[in-house]
């Protein structure tokens, strides 16, 4: 074989040249300047003047330009284009914006003590490098991962009969489900407050907020795992069945590890859907400033517990706290995403 | 993936073979032609005709909701043969083959009369153990459709671990498996890899393997190669050649050249916008060259459908 050398290189001719984005450059450039110029002379003043400005400015601009450049299709096309921008920005700002904040009023606190410590022999206005959050972080865990152990089984299989077994009650089962969503959480909160305490006798414990907390979680779970497992081609199934598999067998050899890394995703959108919850707990584990190991019998507090209660307690020291609190939380809930997206990633899946 | 591997010794010859065999295939398509060649594959398949009614269809009525969709099909399959279900679009045909090994039951709207017997027992009689009988009327699909979350290796045996059923010498049960399936050479030095890492061609023959290794005795197949190349078809259809001598293999193929190529009978299934019929059956070189029915002929001879 002869090699034959030429001086080809890889080029992308589909990208504009420098020369073709001047337009679009002294375009951005005057709707910035024409926009600091009408906020100066106007009335219209503050960011929020500035920002209302700019964003109409920035669609008259760029479509005046594409217009004049090309056509009104064109102009249609950029207003368009800058509208997704602008909405696309309207999402992320607040995002960014809550997240700067807790970091900026959290991080403050921060420091190994405070994973190590409870606030059993901490008065609240003590400075915050006395006692800690770990009963509230420990009472975390113990509610979520009991919730998921709750949810998941019946959130899995409640899909299973609806996506699967395609059972009588299929459309009911996924009617309930739907109508279970929209429960208020408080409401999660009162129902076991009032089945599990005064019905039942029982006091405050952490089980009792994990079982709100599933009460919640099923239905995202469940809905979730529906639409996951509607994805699965239905020839995987036809093909076990035709190798001689009962239903059973199919499912938890074929389908189920199909749709593992759905599934798994499934079960954190339940974990996110839950593990900021307050009012259930309020009602539920009863809030303690001790660590409390026994789920199944005392108070115990959760970090959405302990926020709560230092922000209303409200002096600066429980406000730091409260603030703090906020950010662990918010850490541990990445760490549990970063773990069940590392645990659930599927092997081999090829789209 | 890109390239299907197939640029090994082995794999070349057969390419070339392939492509004279197409070449000589895709030229002019007249039935004379095309008797010839079921001729040619008759003859040299003799020795494997001569075998005992493994299963058998009698007075098989579908319907969908209530529409009828097949009437009055009884067709015989000859263990060690192959069969070859021709006609248009819409006649039934993999209703039909799908109601020899009861996957007709999955679709809800589904209902069916008449009775499939396998070894003079009939599939459809209460008590029956349905996954019994899927295991020894074996079913390869029109698109490739290997368990994306098992390897090559766990894909030929997962039949033996879905039915539950015990494996002994697993390479060896692995190896002839692939072997039979015409993939062993090519899949020989990654049995870890994922199936769905192989070329689609590569996954049909998987498809096959995985179906060989709970030892059916009849194979369907639903338009295997609709969705492969012609080097893949080829050696599909190699593998169904060599795979007729110990099974009774049913396929659905809207190929002329394919039936004529690989099947000793070929039943013409024709539907006039009602319930499809099985129009004729015969042996593929009198269904190619010397069809009894007008309808037959002008289909074989591409004047219509």
């Amino acid at each position: 074989m002869t090699q034959v050398i030429s001086q080809v290189s890889p080029q992308k001719p589909w990208r504009p040249k420098l020369k073709n984005l001047l337009p679009e450059v002294l375009g951005a450039l005057f709707t910035a300047v024409s926009t600091l110029l009408i906020v100066a002379v106007t009335p219209l003043k503050g960011k929020l003047g500035f920002a209302i400005v700019l964003i109409i400015m920035s669609i008259v601009v760029s479509s005046l330009v594409s217009g004049i450049r090309r056509d009104k299709k064109a102009a249609l096309n950029s207003t368009t284009t800058v509208l997704v921008y602008i909405a696309s920005a309207f999402v992320i700002i607040p995002l960014f914006s809550i997240l700067y904040e807790i970091f900026r009023l959290g991080i403050g606190g921060l420091s190994f003590g405070i994973f190590t410590k409870d606030m059993s022999l901490t008065s609240s206005d003590s400075p915050l490098t006395e006692g800690g959050l770990l009963h509230a972080l420990i009472g975390t865990l113990y509610v979520v991962v009991l919730a998921s152990i709750l949810s998941t089984p019946v959130g899995i299989l409640a899909s299973l009969y609806i996506v699967e077994v395609k059972g009588r009650f299929a459309g009911l089962v996924r009617f309930f489900i739907q109508a279970m969503s929209g429960i208020p959480s408080i409401v999660a909160g009162l129902f076991i407050y009032a089945i599990w305490m005064i019905n039942m006798g029982n006091s405050y414990n952490a089980v009792a907020g994990a079982g709100a907390l599933a009460i919640l979680m099923i239905p995202t779970v469940a809905r979730t795992s529906e639409e996951v497992l509607k994805l699965i081609p239905p020839d995987l199934r036809e093909a076990g069945l035709a190798l001689g598999a009962t239903q059973w067998r199919t499912v938890a050899m074929i389908i189920i590890p199909a749709a593992k890394s759905g599934l798994v995703t499934a079960v954190i959108l339940g974990i996110a859907r839950v593990a900021g919850e307050t009012a259930p707990l309020l009602l539920t584990i009863g809030g303690a400033d001790a660590i409390n190991l026994n789920p199944f019998s005392g108070n115990s507090s959760a970090m959405p517990y302990y926020v709560w209660k230092n922000y209303s307690l409200g002096n600066p020291e429980s406000i730091s706290r409260a603030w703090l609190g906020v950010l662990v939380l918010m850490i541990v809930v990445f760490i549990f995403f970063s773990l069940a997206r590392f645990f659930g990633r599927s092997k081999g899946v090829k789209k | 993936m890109t390239s299907n591997d197939d640029s090994r010794a082995n794999g070349e010859e057969s390419m070339k073979t392939a492509k004279a065999q197409v070449a000589k295939a895709s030229g002019k398509v007249s039935p004379s032609s095309l008797a010839d060649v079921a001729a040619n594959r008759l003859q040299s398949q003799t020795a494997n005709t001569v075998g005992s009614t493994g299963l058998e269809a009698r007075s098989i009525h579908a319907w969908f909701g209530k529409k009828h969709v097949l009437e009055d099909i009884s067709l015989d399959f000859y263990t060690g043969t192959v069969t070859a279900l021709i006609g248009p679009s819409g006649c039934g045909k993999s209703t039909f083959i799908r109601i020899l090994n009861r996957m007709h039951e999955f679709i809800p709207t589904a209902s069916l009369a008449g009775e499939v017997f396998l070894d003079g027992k009939d599939v459809y009689e209460p008590g029956v153990d349905v996954t019994k009988i899927r295991l020894r009327i074996g079913m390869v699909f029109q698109k490739p459709n290997p368990f994306p979350s098992m390897t090559i290796k766990e894909n030929v045996l997962s039949g033996l671990k879905l039915a539950q059923l015990k494996m002994n010498n697993q390479e060896e049960l692995l190896e002839s498996c692939l072997r039979r399936a015409g993939l062993w050479d090519e899949v020989k030095d990654r049995l870890d890899e994922y199936g769905g890492a192989l070329s689609g061609g590569q996954q049909q023959r998987l498809c096959i393997a995985r179906s060989l290794a709970v030892n059916p005795q009849v194979l369907l197949m639903d338009e295997p190669c609709s969705a492969l190349d012609p080097g893949s078809t080829l050696r599909i259809e190699e593998t169904i050649r060599e795979l007729s001598s110990s099974m009774s293999i049913v396929i659905v193929t809207h190929n002329m050249q394919q039936a004529a190529r690989v099947s000793d009978y070929t039943g013409f299934f024709l539907s006039d916008g009602g319930p499809g019929r099985l129009v004729e059956v015969g042996s593929t070189s009198q269904i190619f060259s010397n069809p009894k029915e007008q309808r037959t002929e002008d289909y074989v001879s591409g004047r219509f459908g």
